[in-house]
């Protein structure tokens, strides 16, 4: 069992054995799944967002990962469509790029080492952040809950046991990428 | 044949928003961003010192909510594009 990045060579490592491998790789394939690619365009309604969504999606792990721009009462919706007509194919792109990227940097075959750059890295820590996002929504993690079930003061349903395992491994790989990104920030300074 | 289009008086909803109030850019607290991470973010965004960073991070995750930047409205629509590439729940508003 991995554990978790660490700061090398001025990038950052983790060794994952197959089962880590394949589990990243379903997950980071259920984000390419899920944040479907925006609809061809040519660069006329590209520039006047002509075709582009401009409403908040209904699914609520769509919702999450592309929320409303504007806030307060006073909000024109108007504001938060116009904000997603230009914005919104750029965003999926973006997280679908970080998805594939993700895979491509995966041991082929069985587990391994992947030692990534500064680019890598970060691409790695939106993606491990959307599929957290993803999981976490779908599972409707409730903060306090959560923090009860770590103490394991909470009983959890045995139905979703298995997906709570795999949110939790997905938040230490993700804590232990981050710690790492900040032990490389200091050794840069 | 045609003429040129008339000039378009401005819509009327900006009309109604006030021009001299600033924007701001407000995250809000979620379940399922790690603390480390939304502190990471902070910095790496705007490049705040880690302990105005760290502080943020805990108004977010105490009050609810925290105001990470102010500027003008085209320049808040780019931190929230840019915190939504990073998965935060931000969003943009006049400051009032």
């Amino acid at each position: 069992m991995t554990r978790g990045f660490r700061a090398a060579g001025g990038g950052v490592a983790v060794d994952l054995d197959a089962e880590e491998t394949e589990i990243l790789r379903a997950m980071a394939g259920l984000v390419l799944e899920l944040v479907e690619e925006p609809p061809e365009k040519d660069e006329f309604e590209r520039i006047v967002g002509i075709g582009a969504n401009t409403e908040k999606p209904d699914d609520p792990v769509l919702a999450r990962l592309f929320p409303d721009a504007y806030s307060g009462d006073d909000a024109d919706p108007s504001s938060s469509a116009d904000f997603r007509r230009y914005t919104e194919d750029g965003l999926r792109l973006n997280k679908r790029a970080n998805a594939r990227s993700l895979i491509e940097e995966l041991p082929a075959g069985g587990g391994g080492r992947v030692e990534l750059d500064s680019g890598g890295a970060h691409a790695w820590l939106k993606s491990l952040n959307d599929v957290r996002l993803a999981l976490g929504t779908r599972l409707g993690i409730d903060e306090e809950a959560h923090d009860a079930y770590l103490r394991g003061e909470a009983v959890v349903p045995e139905s979703q046991a298995a997906a709570l395992h795999l949110y939790d491994w997905l938040g230490m790989l993700q804590e232990s990428l981050v710690e790492a990104l900040f032990d490389v920030r200091r050794e840069g300074e | 044949m045609s003429t040129a289009p008339v000039e378009l008086e401005r819509p009327e909803t900006e009309e109604q928003t006030a021009p001299n109030l600033p924007w701001v850019t407000i995250v809000w607290n979620d379940p399922v961003n790690l603390m480390s991470y939304v502190t990471y973010v902070f910095q790496t965004v705007f490049g705040y010192p880690k302990s105005k960073a760290h502080k943020l991070m805990l108004d977010v995750h105490h009050k609810g909510r925290a105001v990470v930047s102010s500027g003008s409205r085209e320049e808040m629509e780019r931190d929230v594009a840019t915190l939504h590439e990073y998965g935060l729940w931000a969003t943009l508003q006049q400051d009032k």
